[in-house]
């Protein structure tokens, strides 16, 4: 079994191509400084999806037909009651922004954790045990990760069905074996080590020497690759959201707002420009942290 | 090389046969496969009837042996929607999506390598940082909203373009570009980490010693040793391609097989879900395997 050359697997990301070519802070010796504006996004976006309902100046289905299709407060017409404006039924644009980025956020996390969770323990066990159940094991990831992302996550929801819990068993399957493949690899150098040898000598169980001696020691990249993947996840939320089989009204997400707002796009470019600039404001938050945790816990990683 | 090459064969079948166990699981998941291949209006006599016919009734590996025969023959049931069968309908979404997918390819080489050589070879430190910048962000661009900003400056605000639509070249251009921005991103970055090594390496120090021109040595020499995992990746990157047409299809209302699966998934027409995704999974698969093969025929390294 090599890994060399998984049949169809989609990168985990070009991070690490990105990180060699900004040898700056990486090669340096030093460790990478904190990126403190980074920091600083993810936490607003955080603060936004949890305190989001106590912040937002509206409740996010409040409709008023008379205020509807305003532009944002500094353009002509625009007022200081809806900052960032209002859609096709008078609901405030920077309340349902704030509404749209806890159910975003809330599914990519989820999705996140658990496909972690699953991939890390199928990856845990096949690295170590090996054999038959390794080969079989891995042949199921390949086949997953054969696939496109999106035409998976298509196909189950065509099974599945949409919404909330559906979108994050979706992600969950679709996502899964990536972290199998990832901590199968590096189980497999660790399990060489010498204190794994002779914990085994010492007779230690298996399953304890998996969960105190391996496990340990793949999770920096396994996090690494999570933080990453929340950037993923909320691009793929969005476009099966969009696609207008991922999350249903009268939840609301950014994915959403934008299909909602493409008929009025000629005349009111808030509806589909805000949301989409809040998933790439998102995206490209969590995607710098995941590099800056990558150079800083994982510098020669496999992801 | 010859045992290698079989053996990368006799892998892409066996995946190949867990992707249709995988989709075959998928019609079982919900418990009754009448319920999801018939329409939902259809009677319980009518459900009956196709369950005794197609064998569902039988135990499940029998099940699966009748539906890989099915699959193999091309038969992947009829469209409740259009009433013809679900394979015809691929067959002609496939066209338009590979016309689309090819041309975003092309456009992506074009604009990703010379990205990538420019921020690998240039001495000026911020077109390596726009490069960086442009790469970080093509990749976090969800690319339904590339394409609807596309279409809302150079359809709607400069009537340039059409807004979407099929047929002439120009109907091309915005979903073309829209797939290419969030994949040349990607190459670019590529190209320019793998430039970046190819240029530190010794022989190329020596050309320059020996005062061979910069360009020579930039092109003909740094080039060709970067290039090999950039083949690579595009066979991958072929996958995502994919997956951004699927969804750069429903924003120009493209007839290929993300608009088919769409419409599909919406109307619960699973004979047409279950054939664009087998067909697709397929060609993804195929393609990996020649640019594998490609990649020994290039490398000597590998042919021992």
């Amino acid at each position: 079994m090599s890994d060399s050359h998984i049949v169809g697997a989609t990168p985990s990301s070009t991070i690490p191509w990105l990180e060699r070519w900004f040898p700056s802070s990486a090669s340096a010796g030093g460790q990478p400084p904190l990126p403190i504006v980074t920091c600083v996004c993810c936490a607003l976006l955080v603060v936004a999806a949890i305190f989001g309902t106590w912040l937002a100046p509206y409740p996010k289905e409040a409709v008023s037909l008379g205020d509807s299709l305003l532009p944002p407060a500094w353009q002509a017409g625009g007022t200081m009651r809806h900052l960032l404006g209002t859609d096709q039924l008078g609901r405030d644009m920077l309340s349902r922004l704030i509404a749209g980025a806890r159910i975003s956020l809330a599914t990519a996390a989820a999705a996140t954790l658990v496909s972690g969770m699953f991939g890390v323990l199928v990856g845990l066990v096949a690295g170590y045990v090996g054999g038959i159940l390794e080969s079989v094991a891995m042949r199921v990831v390949d086949a997953f990760l054969a696939l496109p992302f999106i035409l998976l996550a298509l196909a189950l929801v065509a099974t599945l069905g949409t919404g909330f819990g559906n979108i994050i068993m979706v992600m969950v399957i679709a996502n899964w074996a990536r972290y199998a493949r990832l901590v199968r690899s590096e189980v497999l150098t660790v399990k060489q080590r010498d204190f794994v040898t002779l914990a085994r000598i010492a007779g230690v169980r298996p399953l304890t020497i998996m969960l105190r001696h391996v496990l340990p020691n793949v999770l920096n990249s396994v996090v690494v690759l999570a933080i990453l993947d929340v950037g993923r996840a909320i691009i793929l939320e969005s476009s099966l959201s969009f696609l207008g089989v991922g999350i249903q009204p009268p939840d609301v997400s950014w994915g959403l707002m934008l299909a909602d707002g493409r008929t009025f796009m000629g005349f009111a470019w808030w509806l589909t420009t805000l949301p989409g600039l809040m998933i790439v404001f998102a995206v490209l938050s969590f995607n710098s942290l995941g590099r800056w945790l990558h150079v800083r816990f994982d510098p020669r990683g496999q992801l | 090389m010859a045992f290698y090459f079989l053996r990368r064969i006799g892998e892409t079948f066996v995946t190949l046969l867990l992707i249709t166990l995988l989709v075959f699981c998928l019609t079982r998941l919900t418990g009754d496969p009448a319920a999801l291949l018939l329409p939902p209006e259809s009677s319980e006599a009518s459900r009956q009837y196709f369950r005794v016919h197609h064998g569902l009734d039988r135990a499940l590996p029998i099940q699966y042996v009748t539906y890989l025969r099915n699959v193999a023959a091309g038969d992947f049931g009829t469209s409740f929607r259009l009433g013809e069968p679900a394979i015809e309908i691929v067959w002609r979404a496939l066209g338009p999506t590979l016309a689309l997918a090819g041309l975003g390819m092309l456009l992506s080489i074009f604009i990703g390598v010379p990205l990538g050589i420019a921020a690998a070879a240039s001495p000026r430190p911020w077109v390596k940082r726009l490069v960086g910048g442009y790469s970080s962000l093509g990749q976090a661009l969800p690319p339904f909203w590339t394409g609807l900003t596309l279409v809302m400056i150079f359809a709607l605000w400069l009537p340039l373009l059409p807004t979407s639509g099929y047929g002439a070249p120009r109907y091309y251009v915005l979903p073309a570009l829209t797939l290419a921005i969030s994949t040349s991103s990607a190459i670019a970055g590529l190209t320019a980490a793998n430039m970046t090594e190819a240029l530190r390496s010794d022989f190329i120090a020596l050309e320059r010693v020996l005062g061979l021109s910069e360009t020579r040595v930039l092109l003909k020499h740094a080039l060709r040793n970067a290039s090999l995992p950039i083949v690579t990746y595009l066979g991958l990157q072929f996958g995502l391609i994919l997956g951004g047409a699927i969804v750069t299809e429903r924003v120009f209302a493209w007839p290929g097989i993300g608009q088919r699966i769409v419409e599909a998934i919406l109307t619960r027409d699973y004979p047409v879900v279950q054939a664009v995704v087998l067909v697709t999974a397929l060609l993804f698969m195929l393609i990996n395997l020649l640019v594998d093969l490609l990649y020994m025929v290039l490398d000597a390294r590998l042919r021992t």
